[in-house]
């Protein structure tokens, strides 16, 4: 009895391995074939000169470089937000913070990586409200305040990366400076972080590919189908997944659709190489980051 | 000189941390701030299991609440053997090359873009259900079954991390014993990481609670409390982003902020669930 029970767990997990294997597969194959044909200079430039459109002379109209530079700008942007207060935060919990304020914090940051984005999309958006009536009308949905929420969505996987980054450092790294005479500051400065280098940059790989991926927060605070380049920080933007949403339910022909794929292609290109890249660098350390194991 | 330094810096690094920290209450606060009007113009019970209906004056969004129920619980369910049958091969069953390939290929798979998944779904599964099993195609299952694809790399990188984590030695002496593998794996490893294993899961269906794209594209949108798989539904995570921010003052609109505080809740409560359960596996045994 219990052998056929012990066999059946055997098929069974390796029939379940399949199906996963099988599902993303399909996917992935799904995607090449619909999307390669579009792949090419047309697809990110449309019809306009590719070098002109580099240098600010021509518009594009039917590609995605507008989308491509708004998501540049906007990941550019969230990760300046971001990265400071999150490695500040970071070494407060992993130097200075008491026991207790340790674990309240941690509670906190958790929670905080739990709330759904589309939450954090609707702080965004509740914040441009509040600014449009109570200081400016140039304030709405923009730029700037996409960045800010997309900052608020990432910076717990910056404070955890460069926690644990510094935590894990073993002893005879954390004291020599400081027997040497070094100030707790300069054993941080010259010392700790130059040494936790690697893992503070996987958590900002995986906050940046977050960034370029999430379409909830921006759908809220200022992306639209149409706005080419953006102009300043207060105007509205173009963003790659925001484009690949439009399409799906307002495409009026197969060559938008074709482009859609395509543009699928290069979003996955793009947030596949930050993905790896960050688990390249420390691969535990951005598991926990991601999902606090 | 260098101890004001010290002093300053000690500052900085405190003031990020609550800075950052008072982000999360502000959240919290904002939301409640703005849905004010809503909880005062009727019914307080009635916005949260009342029906939808604006020419009624009601604007209840519990068919919202049963639509993320229906469409998060389904998915779970779905991504669980799946996660389970995957764990068990990386950590057990397979051999090393195979182990490291899947590892890179669920590694991959946390960073493609939930849009992607939306968009694929929308042109590969929403017809194949509309016209395999039949139904509208946009619907409970269609959601349910790309976001069990969307949400078993977090349950499969946390099962296989509490598998791991079990104490060697124990393992080991089961080896001693003359336990194969597979016994290894079902009489040792899994029950000493029952704890971690119920966190992945709750951590994955906190990430299908929360997921706003794979239901707004798949599920149809329909605001009404699914009775079937095949019926469409509206998860609140797509009633906040489908609100056209028309009528600031509207109730309608004021809506959408009662779904932000369920959301809200939910994902504090999977997130405290899960820390509970992961400090019961760090008690020695």
């Amino acid at each position: 009895m219990q052998e056929v029970l012990e066999k059946l767990a055997v098929f069974l997990s390796w029939t379940m391995t399949l199906v996963l294997c099988l599902c993303l597969s399909i996917f992935l194959i799904y995607l090449l074939i619909k999307g390669l044909p579009s792949f090419g200079a047309e697809l990110i430039f449309g019809k306009a000169e590719p070098l002109k459109v580099l240098l600010g002379q021509a518009r594009v109209f039917d590609g995605i470089f507008p989308a491509m530079v708004g998501t540049f700008f906007l990941v550019l942007l969230s990760a300046v937000l971001a990265l400071p207060v999150g490695v500040c935060s970071g070494i407060y919990l992993a130097e200075y913070a008491s026991p207790v304020m340790k674990k309240l914090f941690g509670s906190l940051f958790d929670i905080l990586a739990g709330i759904p984005s589309i939450v954090i999309g609707l702080f965004g958006f509740s914040l441009s409200i509040f600014l449009h009536n109570h200081f400016s009308d140039r304030f709405g949905p923009c730029l700037l305040i996409s960045a800010l929420s997309l900052a608020v969505l990432v910076i717990p996987y910056i404070v955890r990366s460069t926690q644990m980054s510094l935590e894990e450092l073993p002893s005879d790294i954390r004291r020599t400076a400081l027997a040497l005479g070094a100030t707790r500051l300069q054993n941080i400065a010259y010392v700790l972080i130059p040494n936790a280098l690697s893992g503070i940059s996987s958590g900002l790989f995986l906050a940046i590919g977050r960034c370029a991926e999430d379409t909830a927060v921006i759908l809220l605070t200022g992306v639209v189908a149409t706005a080419g380049v953006p102009s300043s920080l207060l105007s509205q933007y173009e963003a790659l997944p925001f484009y690949i949403y439009y399409i799906s339910s307002q495409y009026s022909n197969p060559a938008e659709l074709s482009n859609g794929y395509g543009a699928c292609l290069v979003l996955l290109g793009i947030c596949s190489v930050l993905f790896m890249f960050a688990y390249g660098l420390k691969k535990h350390l951005s598991y926990r980051t991601l999902y606090r194991v | 000189m260098s101890n004001t330094k010290e002093i300053i810096a000690r500052n900085v690094f405190f003031l990020s941390a609550i800075a950052s920290a008072v982000m999360i209450l502000a959240i919290l606060v904002l939301m409640i701030a703005l849905g004010i009007p809503l909880f005062k113009a009727g019914n307080f019970l009635a916005i949260w299991t009342g029906p939808w209906a604006p020419h009624k004056g009601l604007y209840g969004i519990w068919p919202m609440i049963s639509g993320t129920l229906w469409i998060a619980l389904l998915a779970t369910a779905l991504c669980m053997p799946l996660s389970l049958g995957a764990s068990f091969v990386i950590t057990s069953l397979g051999g090393p090359r195979l182990r490291r390939m899947l590892g890179t290929m669920v590694r991959f798979m946390t960073g493609i873009p939930t849009v992607i998944y939306g968009f694929v779904g929308i042109f590969l599964l929403v017809p194949l259900v509309r016209e395999g099993i039949g139904g509208p195609g946009m619907c409970v299952l269609t959601a349910g079954m790309v976001l069990a694809i969307l949400i078993s790399p977090t349950m499969i990188l946390f099962v296989t991390d509490s598998l791991l984590a079990v104490d060697l030695s124990y393992v080991q002496a089961a080896k001693a014993l003359g336990a194969n593998r597979v016994q290894r794996l079902l009489y040792v490893m899994v029950p000493r990481a029952t704890g971690g294993m119920a966190a992945g899961i709750i951590l994955a269906l906190g990430r299908a609670l929360g997921d706003t794209l794979i239901a707004l594209m798949l599920a149809g949108n329909a605001i009404q409390a699914p009775r079937a798989l095949l019926e469409p539904a509206r998860t609140l995570t797509a009633h906040v982003a489908l609100v056209k921010a028309a009528d600031f003052d509207s109730l309608e609109f004021r809506s959408i902020f009662a779904c932000g505080i369920v959301l809200y809740l939910f994902a504090t409560t999977a997130t405290v669930a899960v820390r509970v359960m992961l400090r019961k596996r760090e008690v020695p045994t």
